[in-house]
């Protein structure tokens, strides 16, 4: 449990931080809360010959609202985007996901940042933001781009993030008011990454759902965003039939590995219970 | 002469803090500011650092060594091997099970993360630099994980040292995997109660492999001073004096010339019993290269490598009556010890005292018969919170009754009750060997039915299944009765030993001349709370203030010769080794006291604090005057000072018993079981201090609600661990920790001194069985009899789907 060798860097403005990863190369990470990296350089199974630190990046930092337009710095907390009433207020999934990261001091440390872009389909925030819709600000030597975070998870800590790009914001435009959300985790213990979790985000019109949109966190190799469990919500009243055609739908995508949290078949199950129970949690949300 | 104001009896027993006070543990000024002293603290000049290259294969066969990019690392000083130990003769060493352990894989790996070679550098990254440096090829052999395989014909043969050996430290050996046999009990008159019963039920229970997760891992710092040839050995050691004693045998170094330390230990459960390489590597390395050496296990080192427990495979049968008399109890275990029998057991004991597994039962006759087999796996064998195999004991009967009852579909309280020894019955000789020295069952689980109104939980259970069978929920309610005895106080020097080293213990007590005194104990507290519970043992003993008294532990070159804490063994024989030394005290002071106050001993009766005249109260010398007349007053025919030490070899084990319940909510569809309730009535004889009492109650039930529903230490077929990470081994948190209501009962021991039994061990005990009884009883309704722990989410959820409950 000791790290190989590794110079660290600090750099004060993302300009900087961007120049650095171009001059040091492939060899070097970013780390923001450093929950995800530390440990596993203190495995070995990385071992980056470079650290810059994003912590003195005051840019980097804090959540901005703008009409129904969030943006969430990368190095804020998990334990500030949980106590920001804004938040809560325009789109409370955000809090009920983030409540359930880790621990309350992984949540004190831990980054939005760094949750999304690490590309562990174990992290929350990842398939939320696809539910969400959300799309990453993107900085790297070129400049700036967006890209959905739909479009960004390629494969188990694989994204569509170039060499020398860093996360700079999550950028969320709020559900509509009166949405119905839900993100429902099953964990073995505080701390862990879920057995299986969904997040449903939906909205009714007249008692019809016009909208919904379903993901699911660590059923895979990534985050799945699952688009026939949301469109088999809508247009419905979701009713049982419904509720149970999205749970299908959803536990059709659903291949998790076999570990210590239980057999696959388990784990496809558990999809279909935490789907259901978020759907019939946000529904009873909506109005 | 100082004036006395007159004070009470009552306040001048409460100022001793003595027996029964919830005196605030005198440890925890220094652990809640952060201020322990534990061996990762040891910092010495010039210290090096070891650590491990480790096998990545459970089986295989090592075909060269390469230390030269290691040795090339700036700062690594030394790369040990089992060709560097040999020429010492401490390539092997002795179990504490009278088998061998290699220290460096000596030509064979026998299981993942065995270790292979130390590295010795100036600094722990350096040493982990190297680590990755030396070069290991292995040739790769069959890997054999399942001990039920382990005795077939055509089993690869794992011990190629002992492959031919034919008698064991326990007795013959059918087959080179084969470690032991033990038999206890009467197998001709059981198979006959068996053949002659109207109900017979039949079991397979196993209760997994698991492991002790104290906060602290295992580690030390061993110092040669080769001016004075004096070795020196901090570490995590529950039996200090016990070490001391084997290092001197096997590195012949003199026993006058080692000293073992043990400072603070963050927790032992039994991990810290063993002898382990990384003491071994450290002091070799730092008798080699004459500097101090600390080796610290990481967190993934201590669960895959130092000291599992359980791993125990059990068949029983039960005989009884249609009434549900029990008549005869039959069991056969297969042991998995992995690559080495390092069980930490007394040596006449290969199973430790599985024997007890007839439990709080009137059984007639009984037969017992264990095997030991070698696996790919890795040694330990240790009593994690508990005495030696006792919980495994517990688990199988508290287990066996449950299926007995729901075959004759009758509550496992009343078969509990039907069978139970009675109070008139102690002392008891059970079937399988042991005298219970004092018990009384009936009152324990008649008060805890009463106490959780047992017979309103059973009306909302047969509710909750009707309200279920009409799908108004998916939840299941289980309750969970469980009994337990528990044998602790490790014992009687004629049949318990360790390695030869009779398990009596100690204590030395010196008063000094104003009044307030030091004593020190042969056992190591880990959390226990010693310095605070001792000090009320002597407080009540010989009138002075616990909080005058100073408790010292741990270090063998001052502390008297004990056999260390683990097996409860502490107040129930250290514990009476302090009340006898502080009985030799009173009885000194007493021929002061008569001196003084000019009257015959037989005139003097003790009074809390004091010994008075009898008839004349007023005429007294409290125990603070008479410390200072025993230094600085020439009395005839008495030394002067006032000191005493006993060395107790305990007549008896003590039996400690309870009844727990609990009460699940299990969720079919996730397999999530939320603990709804649990009381555990704790009957552990004289409480020397209830709030340690349930203290150690609350550590003992969170830790068997860890192994009862998740813990588990599995390997897969090709001899990789599972669970060796704190991500995968449940360690429970605050937020998965129900709250426990405690309770008590309280049966003195009628051959301990003062009573008292021993308690931080039975909340394990007792406590897994509650658990798995609970949930067991949340199906028992579908036909189930029986389901493995740990039980945890998938687990419940598979046996829900077995049995058709799931949606």
């Amino acid at each position: 449990m000791i790290p190989g060798s590794f110079d660290y860097h600090r750099p004060r403005t993302l300009e900087e931080a961007v120049s650095l990863l171009a001059s040091l190369g492939e060899e070097s990470r970013v780390v923001a809360g450093g929950h995800s990296l530390i440990p596993m350089m203190k495995l070995r199974m990385a071992l980056p010959e470079h650290l810059v630190d994003l912590q003195d990046v005051a840019e980097l930092k804090g959540i901005r609202i703008d009409g129904s337009q969030i943006t969430i710095g990368a190095m804020t907390t998990q334990a500030e985007m949980i106590a920001s009433a804004e938040l809560a207020r325009l789109c409370p999934i955000l809090r009920e996901t983030a409540l359930q990261i880790a621990d309350p001091q992984i949540r004190s440390l831990g980054t939005v940042g760094g949750n999304v872009a690490n590309g562990d389909p174990g992290n929350d925030l990842p398939g939320l933001m696809q539910a969400l819709d959300a799309r990453y600000l993107l900085r790297g030597p070129g400049g700036e781009r967006e890209l959905p975070a739909r479009a960004f998870y390629e494969g188990p800590f694989t994204t569509a993030l170039d060499p020398g790009e860093v996360l700079a914001a999550v950028r969320i435009a709020a559900p509509a008011a009166g949405h119905g959300w839900a993100y429902e985790k099953q964990k073995r213990k505080i701390g862990d990454y879920a057995t299986a979790a969904a997040a449903v985000l939906l909205e009714l019109e007249g008692g019809t759902c016009r909208k919904a949109s379903i993901a699911l966190t660590n059923v895979g190799d990534t985050p799945l965003l699952a688009e026939a469990a949301g469109r088999a919500l809508v247009g419905t009243a979701v009713d049982a039939a419904a509720v149970k055609a999205a749970a299908e739908a959803a536990k059709a995508i659903a291949a998790p590995a076999e570990d210590g949290r239980g057999p696959r078949a388990f784990r496809v199950h558990l999809t279909d219970v935490m789907v259901t129970r978020a759907v019939e949690k946000a529904r009873s949300r909506a109005s | 002469m100082t004036v006395q104001t007159p004070v009470s009896l009552e306040e001048r027993k409460d100022k001793l803090q003595g027996l029964g006070c919830s005196r605030k543990r005198v440890e925890d000024a220094r652990f809640t500011q952060g201020k322990g002293h534990y061996v990762d603290d040891i910092k010495l000049p010039g210290m090096l650092f070891g650590d491990f290259v480790r096998s990545p294969i459970g089986h295989g066969r090592i075909k060269s060594i390469n230390k030269e990019a290691a040795l090339a690392v700036p700062g690594v000083k030394a790369v040990l091997t089992a060709d560097d130990l040999r020429p010492l003769g401490l390539h092997w060493m002795p179990t504490l099970a009278g088998d061998v352990q290699a220290v460096l894989a000596d030509e064979k790996v026998l299981f993942q993360n065995q270790e292979v070679a130390f590295v010795v550098a100036e600094d722990r990254y350096a040493a982990a630099d190297a680590v990755e440096l030396v070069e290991v090829d292995y040739e790769e052999l069959p890997p054999l994980v399942d001990p039920h395989r382990s005795m077939d014909p055509d089993a690869p043969i794992l011990r190629e040292d002992i492959k031919d050996k034919t008698e064991g430290a326990h007795g013959p050996r059918r087959h080179p995997n084969h470690i032991f046999t033990w038999e206890v009990g009467d197998k001709a008159a059981t198979e006959q109660a068996l053949a002659a019963a109207a109900v017979v039920v039949e079991e397979q229970i196993t209760y997994q492999r698991v492991h002790p997760c104290p906060l602290e891992t295992c580690g030390c710092v061993a110092s040669m001073d080769k001016i004075n040839g004096k070795l020196t050995i901090w570490g995590t050691f529950q039996a200090p004096h016990a070490v001391r004693t084997v290092a001197s045998l096997i590195t012949n170094i003199p026993e006058h010339n080692i000293r073992i330390i043990s400072p603070d230990i963050g927790g032992g459960f039994g991990n810290k019993v063993g002898v382990y390489p990384g003491y071994i590597c450290s002091a070799v390395a730092s008798i080699v290269l004459g500097v101090p050496v600390k080796w610290i296990e990481d967190r993934m080192e201590n669960l895959s490598t130092t000291a599992f427990a359980r791993d125990y495979h059990m068949t029983g049968r039960i005989a009884a009556t249609p009434e549900g008399r029990i008549t005869g109890l039959w069991c056969h275990v297969l042991a998995d010890h992995g690559a080495f029998d390092a069980c930490a057991d007394p040596t006449k004991f290969p199973a430790g005292f599985f024997n007890i597994c007839t439990g709080s039962y009137d059984v007639p006759v009984a037969y017992v018969s264990v095997d030991g087999v070698y696996t790919n796996k890795a040694p330990g064998g240790v009593a994690y919170r508990c005495s030696f195999r006792v919980t495994e004991a517990s688990y199988f009967i508290e287990r066996m009754i449950d299926v007995l009852a729901r075959k004759l579909d009758r509550d496992p309280a009343e078969i509990r009750m039907i069978n139970f020894i009675r109070k008139e019955q102690f002392p008891y000789q059970s079937a399988l060997g042991w005298e219970y020295d004092s018990g009384d069952y009936h009152t324990a689980l008649a008060k805890a039915l009463k106490s959780v109104d047992y017979d309103g939980l059973r009306a909302r259970q047969k509710a909750s299944r009707e309200a279920f069978k009409r799908g108004e929920t998916r939840k299941l309610m289980g309750v969970g009765v469980a009994f337990f005895t528990e044998i602790v106080g490790a014992g009687p020097v004629k049949n318990c030993d360790i390695l030869g080293l009779g398990m009596f213990d100690s204590c030395e007590i010196r008063i000094h001349p104003t009044g307030s005194a030091i004593a020190r104990l042969g056992t190591i507290s880990q959390g226990q709370g010693h310095a605070t519970t001792f000090a009320q043992i002597l407080a009540s003993e010989i009138g002075i203030p616990a909080a005058d008294i100073t408790l010292e532990e741990g270090d063998t070159d001052t502390a008297p010769y004990g056999l260390g804490t683990y097996g409860s063994r502490s107040t129930p024989v250290a514990g009476a080794a302090t009340a006898m030394a502080g009985r030799k005290i009173r009885a000194k002071a007493q021929m002061i006291a008569a001196y003084l106050l000019e009257v015959h001993e037989g005139d003097l009766e003790w009074e809390v604090d004091r010994f008075q005249v009898k008839g004349n109260p007023e005429r007294f010398k409290t125990m603070k005057e008479l410390a200072f007349a025993a230094y600085n007053q020439a009395i005839p025919g008495l030394e002067p000072g006032l000191e005493a030490v006993s060395y107790y070899d305990p007549p008896n084990m003590t039996y400690p018993f309870g009844a727990y319940l609990c009460v699940v909510q299990i969720d079919v569809d996730t397999g999530v079981t939320e603990i709804e309730r649990f009381y555990a009535l704790d009957d552990c004889g004289t409480r020397i201090n209830p709030m340690i009492i349930e203290g150690q109650v609350h550590g003992g039930l969170t830790e068997a609600l860890a192994i009862a529903m998740g813990q588990e230490i599995s390997y897969d077929a090709d001899g990789n661990v599972h669970g060796g990470s704190l991500m995968d081994f449940f360690l429970p948190t605050a937020v998965e920790t129900p709250a426990w209501e405690t309770d008590w009962t309280e049966t003195p021991s009628p051959h301990h001194p003062i009573g008292a039994k021993g308690v931080g061990e039975s909340p394990n005990v007792g406590g897994v069985s509650a658990f798995s009884n609970a949930v067991n009883d949340a199906f028992a309704h579908l036909g189930l009899t029986h389901t493995q722990m740990p039980h945890d989410h998938w687990r419940v959820w598979q046996t829900a789907q077995r049995l058709g409950v799931t949606g």
